[in-house]
């Protein structure tokens, strides 16, 4: 079993740097996003086709990442 | 490899996809995201939940000494197997591991250069099975605290000005603007950095591939924030993950000799009561 048609890219998700990476395991297209800086991933789903594993992990880091406090200083 | 200060702790995704079947050899995967070994991993690899297996989960503390042997024992990790690390996030928990290994002894630890991402961006094998593994003798050494940041030591060097400290985490972190990285739970009553601190964040020492930069790059990125190594130097970042990675490079690629990571970071010092806070991007380079 290798990753297959493995990608990455930058988007910007309730206004915080996300970065969404996906790759097909075998039948399975798995998604991350994670938060660029430091770089934790805040979601990981799986889905049938890339659209749906990337659809379900770009709705679950995005409630995450809305809950975020900016400080003023 | 690149003019590093011991190249022999980092190899390459070629040298353990050679060295798979090696006997003498034993590949961990330590992930910050515990799940990515069980999605796949490198064939004949381990896993290391690093919230689990390498912290004392009753207190704060790295694990202690018996746990650790067991650990090795049941890895199938005798004292002379040359152990790689591998994992998510350019190797921020492998880094973390090979520090905890370097407190108890263990000789031969390395790094996979470009980590899990580089592995799959390269499209190489991976299996889901976990390997069956016989358990060994292991005998840790004592640990060596040389190499692990106290908070009396960091408050010392902080008030005399005896060390260079580099603060790894976002610059939105150091400056106080947020408490936590985006998307994670808040861990301190207070934002900011320690006064005094350069912020140098621990992803400037890797590359696209999540391969680490040059020796000369390195030494250019870290001069340039004023940390030269003639102090001491202490670093640190929030839980103390980010900063074992960015100790590894101070410490193994760059050569410097009194490297120690801060783990208290900042979920120690944000939260102490009294404890000097300097806010804002002031000091965030020289």
């Amino acid at each position: 079993m290798k990753a297959e048609e493995y990608s990455t890219r930058e988007v910007e998700l309730a206004g915080w740097k996300a970065r969404v990476t996906s790759y097909k395991l075998g039948d399975t297209y798995h998604c991350s996003v994670d938060n660029v800086s430091p770089g934790a991933v805040v979601a990981r789903t799986e889905g049938k086709t890339r659209e749906e594993a990337e659809n379900a992990a770009v709705e679950k880091a995005t409630r995450y990442l809305e809950q975020t406090r900016k400080v003023s200083i | 490899m690149a003019d590093y200060a011991h190249p022999e702790v980092l190899v390459s995704t070629d040298y353990v996809a050679q060295n798979l079947n090696s006997p003498a050899v034993r590949i961990i995967e330590v992930d910050v995201d515990t799940k990515a070994y069980d999605e796949g991993h490198v064939p004949g690899s381990i896993g290391w939940a690093w919230n689990t297996q390498l912290c004392d989960t009753v207190r704060r503390d790295i694990i202690p000494k018996p746990a650790f042997e067991a650990l090795m024992a049941a890895s199938g990790i005798s004292n002379i197997t040359t152990v790689v690390l591998y994992g998510d996030n350019n190797n921020w928990f492998a880094a973390w591991a090979l520090w905890q290994l370097k407190i108890y002894g263990h000789k031969d630890a390395r790094i996979m250069n470009g980590g899990r991402k580089k592995w799959l961006a390269e499209g190489r094998e991976l299996a889901k099975d976990v390997p069956a593994v016989t358990t060994v003798g292991y005998t840790a050494k004592e640990p060596d605290f040389s190499i692990r940041a106290y908070l009396p030591a960091v408050q010392q060097a902080m008030a005399s000005g005896s060390a260079e400290m580099v603060d790894v985490r976002s610059p939105q972190e150091f400056t106080g603007e947020i408490l936590s990285p985006p998307g994670l739970p808040e861990t301190c009553q207070r934002g900011g950095h320690i006064p005094g601190a350069r912020n140098i964040p621990w992803a400037q020492a890797c590359n696209e591939d999540g391969t680490f930069k040059t020796a000369g790059q390195l030494h250019e990125l870290y001069a340039k924030a004023g940390i030269t190594g003639t102090k001491p130097v202490i670093a640190y970042c929030r839980i103390g993950e980010r900063s074992s990675h960015s100790w590894f490079v101070l410490k193994y690629l760059m050569g410097l000799q009194n490297v120690t990571n801060y783990d208290g970071s900042w979920t120690e010092w944000g939260n102490l009561v009294g404890a000097p806070v300097e806010r804002g991007a002031a000091a965030a380079s020289a």
